[in-house]
């Protein structure tokens, strides 16, 4: 596995990041398909994700919930927008209440995954784009359970970025 | 929730309002100028076409949003960028970064995991292949 980039637009709310995988697109393809080998990634490593409904079909729902270590339950939502196997998937992603129904329809974030061969594998381009800062930062805190992390050194690329 | 954890130097409302400020090409444009030096909002106004109200109406925006602050000197009104403001919107892209490497890193420990088995005689034959023709 190597990362080959990632680009962040801070103006637009963006963020691509770019990976290889040494195995081909089926293959990777399944790691979003089969919502068992999901689970094992897309929740952080102490909030466990568990896939109740996995509908991976254009227009399908899933209902997520990742577990903290105190038992309590973050739950999003999943429309499934577009579904090309093995090539693409985009996917509306939202906050959900228990029952898996959205907190707010309209407060999606876009995920858009894109798989191309490459000679060693498959290449793996994450598009996501938020609405708001706000919703950002909603969804790091159902990310990431050590807070936030100090960057350091950033403001001067983007001091420059915006220089230039 | 996990969310109250983190240290904060700006409220979400003020966040929201960082990035609907840079979201207009011309804002980004101020802010660009005032980075390189304090900016008075007449020398920004005659640098664009449209009018000093306009100019000083995206000040505004800006100067709400907490990236710039304006200070009144004489007749002159002085934009100051705050770059702090625009390191908190990058942090937040910077930690969405952190979220997806660890999980790309995850994704990679399943691929390499998963060698995919030799034909495997003890597998029952799938419809979809190992059928005989």
């Amino acid at each position: 596995m190597t990362f080959v980039s990632s680009t962040k637009d801070t103006e637009n709310l963006t963020m691509t990041l770019v990976t290889e995988f040494a195995a081909d697109r089926e293959r990777v393809w399944q790691v979003w398909e089969d919502p068992r080998q999901l689970e094992r990634w897309w929740g952080p490593p102490t909030w466990p994700a568990t896939f109740a409904t996995h509908n991976f079909a254009p227009g399908g729902r899933c209902h997520y919930f990742m577990t903290g270590p105190d038992g309590t339950e973050a739950h999003g939502w999943w429309e499934i927008t577009a579904v090309d196997a093995p090539h693409r998937l985009q996917i509306e992603d939202g906050f959900a209440n228990e029952d898996g129904s959205p907190v707010d329809p309209l407060d999606t974030t876009t995920m858009v995954m894109t798989l191309e061969d490459t000679p060693t594998g498959t290449r793996m381009t994450t598009v996501s784009r938020f609405r708001s800062a706000d919703q950002l930062e909603r969804m790091l805190g159902m990310g990431m359970e050590e807070g936030m992390k100090e960057a350091s050194g950033q403001i001067d690329a983007l001091l420059a970025a915006l220089a230039a | 929730m996990v969310v109250d954890q983190k240290p904060r130097e700006f409220t979400d409302e003020e966040i929201d309002r960082i990035f609907g400020a840079l979201a207009d090409a011309t804002r980004r444009d101020i802010l660009r100028q005032s980075m390189l030096g304090e900016q008075s909002v007449s020398g920004l106004a005659r640098s664009y076409t449209m009018s000093f109200a306009a100019v000083q109406k995206h000040v505004a925006v800006l100067e709400r949003a907490l990236l710039v602050t304006k200070e009144r000197r004489g007749r002159e009104q002085i934009v100051h960028s705050n770059p702090a403001a625009i390191r908190r919107a990058a942090r937040l892209l910077d930690a969405y970064e952190e979220l997806w490497r660890d999980r790309i890193a995850r994704i990679g420990d399943i691929l390499s995991e998963a060698t995919p088995p030799p034909q495997n005689q003890q597998h029952q034959p799938r419809k979809d292949r190992d059928i005989a023709p």
